[in-house]
């Protein structure tokens, strides 16, 4: 295997918050290697956002990178210059955000924006960059690129504006490009054409993505290896087929059956998972995920899983893991996903099951 | 509806279906010209700038000397349109350079108060923190204080001079601007493309002057044009007060002081520089307003 361009080690980034330290990302760990398309996925808040934040050095106050490695070709990019870092940016790493709208500034032109990121790092000669523009528009396939550099952002559509910003990424062929949630305010058909170009010039241009998203479908469709998080950890790490065919960590089982699929039978019922994320102030001891997790069992409560590997390429931090959650506990066929539902586990003085708790509630108060 | 269909496909074959390109200063400029006012007042300053400017090479007589066999505090006549002064000389050459120190006091102060004010409110906006802080700080304290008695003070201090007076005014009236242009640089650098542009590698200067800047540039322009009459009416206050530019030079200020002791016997020496400030203030005010309304979408009607 070729060496990694990018590897995480034991990245925590916190905010402190007036209402305490927010542990947004507690000791992730990850490799990128040349080329490679990763997809990082969790719902929203478990610090997929944060983390690629912190690769770029864009985390801004109250948050802090308190710990780890971010070591690209070679270098900590958590101890090197301002200024270098700044070079890095836009030049060897690159990032596409959320909201393409809001990306882009609204008063410049798109060509003189496509221009500015290539500007920033003088990588090119001047007369050179007008040309390269437009070559970066018609790379991303907009139309009519010669008179849409001259464009406004609110001239072009949702879509456009993506393309645009992903031009703006590619324009100085940036070794990995970070895509944080890239399709997500676009409607479907767009969200499709997107992540073709995104595949094409990975394919193309040789630069390794990661794809942050909280849509499993995205991530199916571009990616190859998968890092699934949650409050702020990765539980789950393996390549796109063992996710979605053999997920170890409960989370990530629960999260897949919670997503509609096209091959599923009919009458399959959608399960939610309930409860909601840990506050990131104050989080449970033990496994993150034990307030939520149906095959709970009393180790969870105590002591935090270790990532390990469970198959080969794929690692879970799960005490229980769903190998043998299908084999003791029925997996395949509970349709209650309450917490502690298979196992039965309901620690006394922690959190009741909802039934009580509804019970509680209908109770008359006094007489 | 076919017939409603039929005329889009054709124009659609001829080439261009989307409105006509219109950037952010058209689209201004276009809603300024529906303002009357505002159109009014741009016609008259532009007059105003003419005679201005004509009077950097041509008044009727020289403004400055007194001229022989003519008499004091005359009304209008054929050879002098305003008049004489109490010493004999020509208002309107007078008042020509008066209308030429006002809109250079005016102006000036607005590029002084425009060059600090932007800077330092774009830093302390930007880069927050301490710098901000002792910013913010400052600025507060002189909040306390009437500006007028600031700019007395350092123009006493400084010494007389056009230049003088115009940084007499600005060391107060730039702080206006920097709280202005502090908070959009406050909100605005929480806008995506800003950290769009920061995750492409854009230096802090590029980010402040080429992003935060051109986004925040419609309140600047207006509140630069405020600060014009502040500045033309705080000039003619210290002229009148005999604090302002020295004499013979003429400015509306002293001639409207000159003539208030002859006032219950001749007006016009007063009326026509306190015409002429009046209306002028006004018609800068009118063009604020008016810029304001074509440039603050969040204020149109």
């Amino acid at each position: 295997m070729t060496n990694p361009i990018l590897e995480v080690r034991n990245l925590s980034t916190h905010f402190f918050t007036d209402d305490g330290e927010v542990k947004a990302v507690r000791g992730v760990s990850f490799d990128v290697a040349p080329g490679e398309t990763l997809g990082i996925v969790g719902e929203s808040g478990c610090g997929k956002s944060v983390t690629a934040m912190s690769v770029l050095g864009l985390v801004q106050r109250p948050g802090k990178v308190v710990g780890g490695e971010i070591m690209f070709k070679g270098r900590d990019l958590l101890k090197v210059t301002r200024e270098e870092l700044r070079n890095i940016r836009g030049r060897d790493i690159a990032m596409i955000f959320q909201d393409p709208l809001s990306s882009l500034n609204p008063v410049l032109r798109v060509g003189y924006q496509i221009d500015e990121a290539m500007y920033a790092h003088d990588k090119i000669a001047s007369g050179d960059v007008e040309r390269r523009g437009i070559d970066l528009l018609k790379q991303v396939r907009v139309s009519d690129a010669e008179r849409r550099i001259n464009d406004f952002p609110h001239q072009f559509s949702g879509g456009m504006r993506q393309r645009a910003m992903i031009a703006m990424g590619l324009s100085n062929k940036p070794d990995l490009l970070i895509a944080d949630e890239p399709t997500t305010a676009l409607d479907v058909t767009v969200q499709a054409q997107i992540l073709e170009l995104l595949r094409d010039l990975n394919e193309q241009t040789g630069a390794a993505i990661i794809l942050i998203t909280h849509n499993l479908g995205v991530v199916a469709g571009l990616c190859k290896r998968v890092l699934v998080m949650y409050a702020g950890e990765i539980v789950e790490e393996g390549t796109v087929e063992q996710i979605f065919e053999s997920p170890q960590h409960p989370y990530t089982w629960s999260l897949l059956r919670s997503v509609p699929r096209i091959d599923a039978n009919r009458g399959h019922r959608l399960l939610s998972i309930e409860g909601l994320p840990p506050d990131l102030i104050d989080l449970p001891q033990g496994c993150k995920f034990n307030p939520r997790c149906p095959f709970r069992v009393e180790r969870c409560f105590k002591e935090s899983p270790p990532i390990e590997q469970v198959a080969p390429a794929q690692h879970a931090a799960c005490w229980v893991t769903m190998a043998r959650a299908y084999a003791e506990m029925g997996a395949g066929t509970i349709t209650d996903t309450s917490p502690g539902a298979a196992s039965g586990i309901h620690p006394a003085g922690r959190s009741r099951p909802p039934t009580e708790v509804a019970a509680a509630i209908a109770e008359p108060i006094g007489d | 509806m076919a017939s409603v269909a039929t005329p889009i496909l054709e124009e659609y074959a001829g080439g261009t279906i989307a409105r006509a390109q219109v950037g952010l200063w058209r689209d201004g400029f276009r809603r300024l010209r529906r303002n009357r006012l505002a159109l009014a007042a741009l016609v008259y300053l532009t007059a105003l700038l003419l005679i201005a400017v004509v009077a950097v090479f041509w008044t009727p007589y020289n403004p400055a000397t007194i001229l022989p066999n003519t008499l004091t505090y005359l009304g209008p006549s054929a050879a002098h349109p305003l008049g004489t002064d109490d010493l004999g000389r020509d208002l309107l050459s007078r008042m020509m350079q008066g209308a030429q120190i006002s809109l250079i006091v005016g102006v000036g102060t607005s590029a002084i108060v425009l060059t600090v004010g932007v800077v330092v409110g774009l830093i302390a906006g930007y880069f927050r923190g301490w710098i901000d802080n002792v910013i913010s700080v400052f600025i507060n304290i002189f909040y306390g204080i009437p500006g007028i008695l600031v700019a007395i003070i350092l123009y006493l201090v400084l010494g007389r001079g056009l230049g003088n007076i115009m940084i007499a005014i600005s060391a107060t009236a730039w702080m206006d601007m920097a709280r202005l242009v502090r908070g959009q640089a406050f909100s605005i650098r929480e806008r995506e493309y800003i950290e769009a542009a920061r995750a492409s590698g854009a230096r802090s200067g590029k980010i402040l002057f080429g992003h935060i800047l051109p986004n925040s540039l419609g309140p600047i322009i207006v509140q630069a044009t405020f600060v014009i009459p502040i500045a033309i009416l705080t000039e003619a206050f210290l002229s009148y007060l005999g604090l302002g530019i020295p004499s013979p030079l003429a400015s509306w200020g002293s001639i409207a002081s000159e003539g208030y002791a002859a006032l219950p016997l001749e007006p016009y020496m007063m009326l026509w520089p306190a015409v002429a400030l009046s209306v002028t203030l006004l018609a800068f005010n009118f063009l604020g307003d008016g810029l304001r309304d074509a440039f603050d979408p969040r204020q149109r009607r």
